[in-house]
């Protein structure tokens, strides 16, 4: 047997942006790639437009689903303010995969508090990891005539990263969608792929 | 327990379930699943032979009931509260099924008396009650260890570590309660209940051999004092048989490792300690009521220094030291929240266990804007909270200049669903709120003592289904002159959209009976009723106004759909910037639809539904449907 390689993953977002429904899907991949897997979601009151936290880990063998802080190989933030919200939590020299876009909370709106800029958020993460990829997910998804095709996106760009095969990612993604869903999440899921292959060095 | 992997199934030889005296090997097909804890409790459940499943919806607790209840072949039901779960499913155990009750830790607060009624009679047919409790009260009213209850109740408790053991210890609760003549209480928490992890399961269900049928004794089934008497005996003596029970019970492990630390643990806690002392020798507890104080003694003796690892009270340790054996545990682990690996290595630290160094903390430059749980666009609860608001005079900005506090002019009692949201700013319309089904009878007591200020008390339409009817009974009887605000949406919106008695649809998807609230609270008295639409701020202002100036109990019934059952109310909205002064009342809807960009409000039209809510309270009729301000700008 090959040794398994561990990888604890971070999805956060804002909820209705379909992060639980993407922690699924990697769950489901990992147990078809015959890895250990745990998957635990943080919801806080079951509210939508409230900040969602998945955390998934893989490898030989588990034991706690929540990641310890400074623990995460990969961060994968479906909104800008939820990436660097969780980045305490991204290992040094981990991976961050951020959807540039910016969904400002009410307060924000109401002007109470900031959104942070663009630079305060890379200077955030860079704290921790050279290796981000800001990817325009929600331009993507919008491209493809349906914004709830961000997760799957992101989905996409994630598999570069992890060790399962592409049929393997298009298998558990047709398990979790209905069959009117597929084509147009599998065109997302590839756009993903390619946006980080694009740049992947 | 052995495996061999054939075919991509797992085929386990496995005894331990078998009678004592007769242990063959059985092979089982098993298939490998993703669950989370409560699929894992549901289907073990199925597995096991239930045959009556009862529940109310509460978080993290609902999915049990949703994952059951797709088992066409069995009875389930969502109950009108807890208490009324739990007491549907005493009768039918009486009556011989094996039965599942399943609720949130503070349902267990509404079921305690039938929990306690069922533990002294006793049982014919298995009684499970699951129950699940939220250390770090990610959505509950309180934080509380429910073991106190099991132990109150004299019921054995059982707690799973993962979604593997949730499934196993399913049918051992049906297997103990019928044995030991006892209720079993399976204990989750928030972790087990949401996590998913991969579960070999069986490919059929038991069912169970009793048949329905229920056999006359009065001692037995009346709790008559002269009866209740020798039940409690026999209650102490199945405690006793239970605790030698527990000695050899499979999931009450010693797992070897090194002496110098010994670590008992259940639940989440034990995958928590597994984590960050890794070396450590274990001793892992699926039955922490009662305890097996030999083996706990045989594993103390094995160890140079013993910790007790688990989530909120120190229920284990101090039963443990009660033993007369020496542990450590809730002075290094705190009692107040969840656990997680971090904290644990804290604690590991403070022991002098873990010698290395905390890691370092990113320094984040500014506080981030937080995003707390919202009133959703379209929300029909939006409108009435912002009428009460503003007659409260409550409308308010965040970070707006703070007016010196007087008395309040209007005290709203609240309750518990989405619409406690309504408390936070800018709406500001929530007071109290300490219970399902507690507002009534807060805002009764407040009147009664002579509070002058208007008393409103505002609860959900499953929330009054719930345990808001007895409380107005009360009001009518003691002729009381609150006004009560039912926001009905004709769901459990909170939990995830549960059906209810006022929808007249069951959990299993058929047509039930349907009750009508306003023949509820004509039914019991009331005089004073109107209803009105969660979306018109004209009609819900005149009635909300007139019930608060009449001197008379009053319900108004505010009705309007959950925006998650009707996402779209009509044309998308949108701010006319040559009309709009950018006064800001818009903003105080609160609405997350509703954006500013650079101070002049915009909607978001991807967010917007429709409501019109916005449009209604614009003072200068600046929002309207896009295509009348196209047309306007055509002309």
């Amino acid at each position: 047997m090959t040794t398994k390689t561990k990888s604890d993953l971070l999805l956060t977002g804002v909820g209705g942006q379909g992060n639980i429904l993407a922690s699924d899907i990697i769950g489901e991949v990992a147990l078809t790639a015959g890895y250990d897997v745990k998957k635990t979601d943080t919801l806080g009151m079951a509210q939508r437009g409230g900040s969602v936290v998945s955390h998934v880990r893989i490898a030989e063998k588990v034991y706690s689903p929540l990641i310890q802080e400074g623990g995460v190989d990969i961060l994968l933030a479906f909104e800008k303010l939820e990436g660097i919200r969780w980045a305490n939590y991204l290992r040094p020299g981990g991976i961050a995969i951020i959807n540039n876009h910016a969904l400002p909370p009410l307060s924000v709106n109401l002007g109470a508090e900031k959104y942070p800029s663009d630079i305060e958020i890379m200077q955030i993460l860079q704290q921790r990891t050279g290796k981000i990829y800001l990817v325009p997910g929600t331009l993507k998804a919008n491209e493809l005539g349906n914004t709830r095709t961000l997760n799957i996106f992101m989905l996409g760009c994630l598999s570069v990263f992890l060790p399962f095969t592409v049929p393997d990612w298009q298998a558990a993604i047709q398990k979790h969608l209905p069959e009117k869903l597929w084509k147009l999440n599998m065109a997302a899921f590839a756009a993903g792929r390619k946006e980080v292959e694009n740049v992947h060095v | 327990m052995f495996r061999v992997s054939i075919l991509g199934f797992r085929i386990y030889f496995q005894s331990q379930f078998l009678s004592k005296d007769y242990r063959p090997y059985v092979i089982m097909i098993l298939m490998k699943k993703l669950l989370s804890g409560n699929e894992a409790l549901a289907l073990g459940a199925y597995h096991a032979g239930v045959a009556f499943a009862s529940a109310y919806p509460g978080t993290p607790s609902t999915e049990i009931m949703e994952a059951v209840a797709v088992h066409k072949d069995i009875y389930a039901e969502w109950s009108t509260n807890e208490k009324v779960a739990a007491e549907v499913a005493m009768g039918a155990c009486y009556a011989g099924a094996r039965v599942m009750v399943s609720m949130k830790q503070v349902g267990l607060n509404v079921a305690a008396d039938p929990f306690l009624a069922v533990s002294t009679t006793g049982v014919n047919g298995g009684f499970v009650l699951i129950e699940a409790d939220d250390p770090g009260i990610h959505s509950s009213q309180g934080e509380q260890d429910n073991r106190h209850f099991a132990e109150l109740a004299k019921v054995p408790i059982l707690e799973p570590v993962d979604s593997q053991s949730a499934y196993d210890l399913m049918a051992c609760a049906f297997e103990i309660s019928e044995q030991f003549d006892t209720p079993v209480m399976l204990r989750s928490t928030t972790r087990i209940s949401h996590s998913k992890s991969i579960v070999a399961v069986k490919d059929s269900r038991t069912v169970s051999t009793r048949k329905i049928g229920f056999s006359l004794n009065m001692q037995r089934w009346v709790m008559l004092p002269v009866n209740a008497r020798l039940r409690h005996v026999a209650m102490e003596d199945r405690m006793q048989k239970l605790a030698v029970y527990a000695e050899t019970f499979p999931y009450n492990q010693i797992e070897p490792g090194d002496r110098s630390l010994g670590i008992i643990a259940t639940g989440i806690s034990y995958q928590y300690a597994r984590e960050v002392f890794p070396q450590a020798s274990f001793l892992k507890l699926g039955m922490t009521y009662p305890l097996p104080e030999k083996l706990i003694r045989e594993f103390a003796a094995r160890v140079d220094r013993l910790l007790v690892v688990e989530e909120l009270d120190p229920f284990l340790e101090d039963h443990i030291k009660a033993m007369g054996i020496k542990c450590e545990g809730k002075q290094f682990i705190p009692r107040c929240g969840e656990l997680n690996t971090d904290i644990l290595e804290a604690a590991g630290r403070k022991m002098g266990i873990i010698k290395t160094p905390a890691p370092e903390k990113l320094t984040l430059p500014t506080e981030l804007a937080k995003r707390p749980p919202l009133l959703c666009p379209g929300c029909p609860h939006t409108g009435f909270f912002y009428v009460l608001a503003g007659i409260g005079q409550r409308l308010k900005l965040p970070g707006a200049k703070e007016k010196t506090p007087g008395a309040p002019n209007l005290v709203v009692a609240g309750d518990i669903g989405c619409y406690t949201l309504g408390a936070y700013p800018p709406l500001n319309a929530m007071d109290t709120n300490g219970c399902m089904g507690s507002s009534i009878g807060t805002a009764i007591g407040m009147e009664k003592v002579g509070l002058p200020a208007k008393i409103v008390a505002v609860i959900g339409d499953s929330t009054f289904l719930h345990s808001g009817i007895t409380p107005l009974v009360d009001a009518v009887y003691n002729q009381s002159k609150i006004t009560v605000i039912i926001t009905d949406n004709s769901t459990t919106a909170m939990t995830g959209h549960q059906e209810h008695p006022g929808t007249g649809i069951s959990v299993q998807g058929q047509a039930g009976g349907k009750v009508v609230l306003e023949e509820v609270v004509k039914g019991v008295g009331v005089k004073n009723l109107a209803v009105v639409d969660s979306f018109n701020i004209k009609e819900i202002r005149t009635a909300v106004k007139s019930a608060l100036d009449s001197n008379e109990l009053s319900v108004v019934i505010v009705r309007g759909a959950c925006v998650v059952h009707v996402p779209k109310h009509g044309e998308t909205q949108i701010i006319d910037t040559q009309k709009c002064n950018q006064c800001g009342i818009c903003l105080l809807v609160g609405c997350p639809a509703i954006q500013t960009d650079d101070r002049q409000p915009v909607i978001d039209a991807t967010m917007c539904t429709g409501c019109t809510v916005c449009a209604q309270v614009c003072p200068k009729q600046a929002i309207g449907p896009v295509s009348r301000l196209k047309a306007e700008v055509i002309n």
